[in-house]
């Protein structure tokens, strides 16, 4: 079973050479930690930067250059500023290559709830709807289970929907799975998680197309 | 040259009234109109409907009208970090429309550049689409959102010259350069006021037809949100 940053790392994988990338809060997030140094990514946040760099030192952060988690952040050379209007304009207009976001539910049709618990959780969708409704490429990163240890790998969304049918592979602490037109076809086990493992803790019709590899994290 | 500046906050917000839609400039606590929504909280007016990204935080940015129950409605991304909002909100007391984030930034746009409309993909499917009209273009399904209709924006840029034209810095640019134009009335305030002729035409990010008053702010506080740092070797 991997933990978030075994996540991260499987997930770091997927970014290729020459690939703009915007990742979300919380696990997406720890992805540019194990980004290949051989391959030339840029990281973009939705709040105006890109070629986002890591962490200020102490002494050095400037209130004016955050990420949109509201971090302090720094930029890296080659780096740029723009408005919130270009920045989805790059989103929107699918000039940003892959988009790596957490999420509360996916269904297999490829429908994800990540915004909004009626009720309980009304903070707003922030950039989200705009992202998954037009990246050509989304990768959820999640855990597989909720805190009380019910699927989040659904027949269909049960909270309000961020987006319809854009899902296009899932990276959990179990396993890898790509949306397919019938369900979620199983790609890798996560280390010393077996199949029927996954088969219980997913609730959306789940394919297994032969013997299914276990993955290479490291 | 024709000559945007005026000499104080009172000034520059000369005829906002009860009722009124403002536009405010921002991401989180990063790159607001400190001045402006401080001379908002003291002239004391009410029933007011704002659009910006979020709604600051308890004590600070939006968070100081949302205390003073100033404003009647928030048009935004998201707002979490506000425990004041979430209540007024859960109560009623607080009307609240979620947008998008690039389709609230569009929105100022199309109000800036004179579209009454356009198409998004963002929220097609989603309570976001309910009751607006939806069209397929290349076999993808888009929502028709409309431009906004504001009667000021306040934002807020690094620098500034006296024909109102403006230079951001850093991730403080955000929504303010597509709320500038947007409104009935541009107000912008800059942390350093500058003659015309200072600032080089080709460096410059918002030209002042978009402004029409301009104003130098004093002691911003540029509040940190969240203070992430790392250790030097």
């Amino acid at each position: 079973m991997l933990d978030k940053n075994g996540i991260a790392k499987r997930i770091a994988k997927e970014v290729k050479d020459g690939y703009y990338v915007n990742l979300g809060i919380g696990i997406p997030t720890l992805v540019a930690n194990f980004v290949r140094d051989d391959i030339s990514v840029e990281f973009q946040s939705e709040n105006g930067v890109l070629g986002m760099g890591p962490f200020p030192y102490e002494g050095d952060e400037d209130a004016d250059v955050i990420n949109a988690g509201k971090q302090t952040i720094t930029t890296l050379p080659g780096a740029s500023f723009f408005d919130s209007a270009t920045s989805f304009s790059m989103i929107r207009g699918q000039h940003v290559d892959l988009t790596i976001l957490g999420a509360m539910e996916v269904a297999e049709n490829g429908d994800i709830a990540n915004w909004k618990i009626p009720g309980k959780m009304v903070k707003g969708m922030g950039g989200a709807m705009d992202l998954v409704s037009s990246a050509e490429h989304i990768i959820v990163a999640m855990m597989h289970t909720n805190r009380a240890g019910e699927s989040k790998l659904l027949k269909a969304c049960s909270l309000p929907l961020t987006g319809v049918k854009c899902v296009k592979k899932i990276v959990t602490n179990l396993a890898v799975l790509e949306v397919g037109p019938e369900g979620f076809i199983l790609l890798e086990r996560a280390p010393g998680v077996s199949v029927d493992e996954i088969k219980a803790a997913t609730e959306g019709n789940l394919i297994i197309n032969g013997e299914v590899p276990e993955m290479k994290v490291d | 040259m024709i000559r945007k500046t005026v000499s104080n906050v009172e000034e520059a917000l000369k005829g906002v009234k009860d009722g009124m839609t403002f536009m405010l400039g921002g991401f989180g606590l990063c790159g607001i109109p400190e001045m402006a929504i401080a001379e908002l909280v003291r002239l004391g007016i009410k029933n007011i409907t704002c659009i910006s990204n979020n709604a600051g935080v308890d004590d600070f940015g939006l968070g100081l009208l949302l205390q003073k129950h100033q404003i009647k409605k928030m048009i935004s991304s998201y707002v979490g970090e506000n425990d004041e909002f979430e209540r007024q909100m859960l109560s009623g007391e607080l009307e609240v429309e979620l947008t998008p984030q690039g389709t609230l930034a569009e929105k100022c746009r199309a109000a800036q550049g004179g579209f009454p409309a356009f198409y998004t993909p963002a929220g097609y499917g989603t309570e976001v689409a309910e009751g607006k009209e939806t069209r397929e273009f290349n076999g993808k399904m888009y929502v028709l959102e409309e431009a906004f209709k504001a009667d000021f924006a306040f934002v807020k840029a690094w620098k500034g010259d006296e024909a109102g034209n403006l230079i951001f810095k850093g991730t403080a640019r955000n929504f303010n350069p597509c709320m500038c134009g947007a409104a009935k009335i541009t107000v912008a305030e800059v942390e350093e006021l500058l003659p015309a002729g200072s600032l080089d035409p080709n460096q410059i990010h918002v030209p002042g037809i978009f402004v029409q008053r301009i104003f130098e702010g004093k002691g911003y506080e540029k509040r940190i949100e969240q203070r992430t740092v790392r250790k030097r070797d």
